[in-house]
């Protein structure tokens, strides 16, 4: 019996929880693209590193705090600063539309002009960023580091397999939770969120109605720029920040996006999750667990890792393509493709 | 001033600027240069054939070019036996497997009777032959791998010459954006984007994980020249009194001959490319292509098959990547998969296309030619202006060394900058489309 509990505790230790941490992070990356995709009607490229950005902004500010000797312990630092990345964020992201969108959305150009501009607007943050933090790995994660340790785990179960729970993890569900439900009670009970998903729906029918566009858009980019905030500082809470890694989470951000139907908020979510666990469940090397679930001591050979870890990008690829082929509007989307 | 006139000093002038990089830096770093603005040049015109005719937005160009790379290193390296004798049964067995698994999987969509049953043998025929493939595979790279690490450790490559692989490389990117394009044209413009983006960062891990194929991050250096080497060229008698007679040390002259030989080279390669792009784009093909990127919807009611013609067009310009990438490999004579860097290699290029003029071809050769100068030449400049701005500083001041340090940094933005420019205040770019 003990077999059957190890085996759900290692799976729970490396599959469960990280892909839990991860698909909240990803769904409120997700949710970014998704919200300007309805709104703007772009493929924002640029949203990796506006991430990037918002977390920059807010690693300054919390060492800034930390050479103050400001703390909030257990819970990390980063979280008091958060504030101030998101203010920056949304600063920077309306003064990019002030600047670059908002002149193609009076000559009403096709969105692939949208999709350049924002490349280079993704020139440039990533220039940006390079030049004020540097190109490298920066950690700036303070305070408890677990709430679970394996070891302790052990002990109070007596089991060989331990549950390591890090703060970070329990962090990233609890945040994503938090703003996913502050984010459906604005876009569903408030007159901001009704005129924005009406705007989302049909536009000229919001327009006629007497729906300020200019004001959507404004909402829109906050929301975003917000949601990049937060999924950015979570993701380099849990692992670390390094601009380029931002730029790559592109990928698995837009194909969550995707998965779910581009423009919808539910399927954002949903595809962060179908994708996070798509990675961590190939990516994961079962004989471990194998082991404990076959009777005796038979273990496989092999590792019985389906793809290398280094082919995970491939995992988010290859889901995008499936959904591409069977259903292009996604699972919860409604838009033609 | 007339057109052309304009069109023609713009040329001379980035001669000229060549040419003061010549007199005030040195000749051998003005012809590098050149040759990487040639490579550059041919890149351009495969993205503007996607672009420019056909309003396709790809933003894959590093795997293509990448593809092109892997294609100078397999045709020109020699095959190494022993890694043959070990796991070249392995690799090819897994081959077919493959094969054979997809040619199955393609057969129950297109004959089965569709529903449940028909989803559930093409999943298990996937698992199945992915199964089948691993038992072959798995112990292939294992004994392949294990075959002189240090030196070889992969299968080699062909033994032809490199030249053959600007040919071979084009096919290659050309077969990738087939399967790309079937994927995701004919959908939405921004999900052919992403798609393109993950491909290439595919091809990337591809080549920097799979060591049997390319040695992945141990790189593939000394692979065989088109061009005769400065060493031999030095000790010919006929080489020494030619460097004599026009007053140069053979060193020297050596080095630039050989990159005068290699400009030979990528310039017959960009006339050919320019001429049939320019000859494309007038003929009715040239027309259809831009009837439809203008209006697609009136471009299929007048009966034209517009997916085809882009999945058409998309092979091109790929292929026309992937001849580039080859070309580029040939001249770093080394493969080195990382550094292939979406940033340099993807947005570089459409900045050159849209700065160029999208749609004109020699919009397209002369953004290349003008970006990459300036992207070269972008570093020393910076390097300077961080140096005049933190002139004013103490010497130990750290915003003095942050500065001086993050200027190569500086160029990113400053292309993103003059893209976000050019799309804005002139979209139609230097050269405009006529």
């Amino acid at each position: 019996m003990d077999d059957i509990f190890n085996a759900v505790i290692l799976l729970s230790n490396f599959v469960i929880v990280p892909g839990m941490a991860y698909g909240a992070q990803l769904a409120l990356g997700a949710l970014g693209i998704t919200l300007v995709f309805g709104i703007l009607r772009f493929s924002n490229i640029a949203h990796g590193d506006t991430m990037a950005f918002g977390t920059m902004a807010t690693i300054l500010v919390t060492w800034l705090l930390q050479s103050w000797g400001v703390s909030i312990a257990p819970l990390p630092t980063a979280l008091l600063a958060l504030p101030f990345g998101i203010a920056s964020t949304v600063v920077l992201c309306l003064v990019t539309d002030r600047w670059v969108y908002r002149f193609f959305r009076r000559e009403k150009a096709a969105p692939v002009v949208f999709l350049i501009a924002s490349a280079g607007v993704m020139f440039v943050l990533n220039g940006l960023v390079r030049f004020i933090i540097g190109p490298n790995d920066q950690r700036f994660a303070d305070g408890e580091r677990f709430i679970m340790k394996a070891r302790a785990f052990k002990k109070m179960t007596g089991l060989s397999e331990g549950l390591a729970f890090k703060a970070s993890q329990a962090l990233t569900i609890l945040t994503a939770v938090i703003v996913v439900i502050a984010l459906f009670w604005f876009l569903n009970r408030t007159r901001a969120g009704k005129s924005m998903r009406a705007y989302s729906d049909n536009e000229d029918l919001a327009l006629l109605s007497g729906i300020n566009p200019e004001r959507v858009v404004l909402i829109t980019w906050t929301l975003a720029a917000a949601l990049a905030t937060i999924a950015g500082v979570l993701y380099g809470l849990d692992k670390s920040f390094k601009p380029f890694t931002y730029f790559q989470l592109l990928l698995p951000m837009f194909a969550a996006a995707i998965v779910g139907g581009l423009g919808s908020p539910v399927g954002a979510i949903a595809g962060g999750f179908v994708i996070a666990f798509s990675e961590v469940t190939v990516t994961y090397a079962y004989r471990k667990f194998i082991a404990y679930v076959m009777p005796g001591d038979w273990a496989p050979e092999g590792l019985v890792q389906l793809l290398s870890t280094d082919y995970k990008f491939a995992v988010s690829f290859m889901i995008l393509v499936l959904v591409l082929l069977i259903r292009p509007t996604g699972m919860f989307g409604v838009r033609s493709p | 001033m007339t057109v052309n006139l304009r069109n023609i000093l713009m040329f001379a002038a980035v001669a000229a600027a060549l040419a003061l990089v010549g007199l005030v830096q040195s000749w051998s770093l003005s012809l590098a240069i050149f040759n990487l603005c040639l490579i550059s040049a041919i890149m351009s015109l495969g993205i503007n054939i996607q672009w420019g005719y056909a309003g396709l937005f790809n933003v894959g160009v590093m795997g293509f070019v990448a593809l092109g790379g892997v294609a100078g290193l397999l045709i020109s390296t020699p095959p190494v036996t022993a890694a043959w004798q070990v796991g070249g049964y392995g690799i090819i067995i897994t081959l077919f497997v493959a094969i054979a698994t997809i040619l199955a999987a393609i057969f129950t969509i297109k004959r089965m009777p569709t529903g449940k049953l028909q989803k559930l043998i093409f999943t298990g025929i996937i698992v199945a032959g992915y199964f089948l493939a691993r038992v072959f595979f798995a112990p292939a790279v294992e004994s392949i791998e294990a075959v002189e690490p240090a030196k070889t450790g992969f299968l080699g490559g062909f033994g032809l010459p490199i030249l053959i692989s600007w040919i071979a490389g084009g096919f290659l990117a050309a077969g990738i954006a087939w399967v790309v394009g079937k994927i995701a044209l004919g959908l939405r413009a921004d999900y052919l984007a992403i798609a393109t983006l993950g491909i290439a960062e595919i091809i990337i891990a591809v080549l920097k994980n799979e060591d049997w194929l390319t040695r992945g991050v141990k790189n593939v250096s000394g692979l065989p020249r088109p061009v005769p080497y400065e060493v031999d060229l030095q000790q010919t008698i006929w080489f020494q009194d030619w460097a004599g007679y026009l007053g140069a040390t053979p060193v020297e002259f050596s080095s630039i001959f050989v990159k005068l030989c290699y400009a030979a080279l990528f310039g017959a390669v960009l006339v050919a490319v320019l001429w049939l792009s320019e000859r494309a784009l007038n003929s009715p093909w040239g027309r259809l292509m831009r009837a439809i990127r203008d209006n697609e919807v009136s471009a299929e009611a007048m009966g034209k098959d517009v997916t085809g013609r882009h999945l058409q067009v998309f092979i091109l310009g790929s292929a026309v990547l992937g001849i580039a990438g080859a070309m580029l490999t040939t001249l770093d004579g080394q493969f080195t998969p990382s550094s292939y860097q979406p940033l340099r290699f993807t947005f570089i290029i459409w900045i050159m296309v849209i700065v160029g003029g999208s749609g004109n071809n020699w919009g397209a050769v002369l953004g290349g030619f003008v970006i990459w100068f300036f992207w070269i030449e972008a570093e020393p400049m910076g390097l300077w202006l961080m140096d005049l701005i933190t002139s004013g500083m103490a010497e130990d001041s750290g915003l003095r060394r942050h500065l001086l340090n993050s200027a190569a940094h500086m160029r990113l933005m400053t292309m993103g900058l003059i893209l976000l420019l050019v799309l804005r205040f002139s979209p139609r770019g230097l050269i405009p489309e006529r």
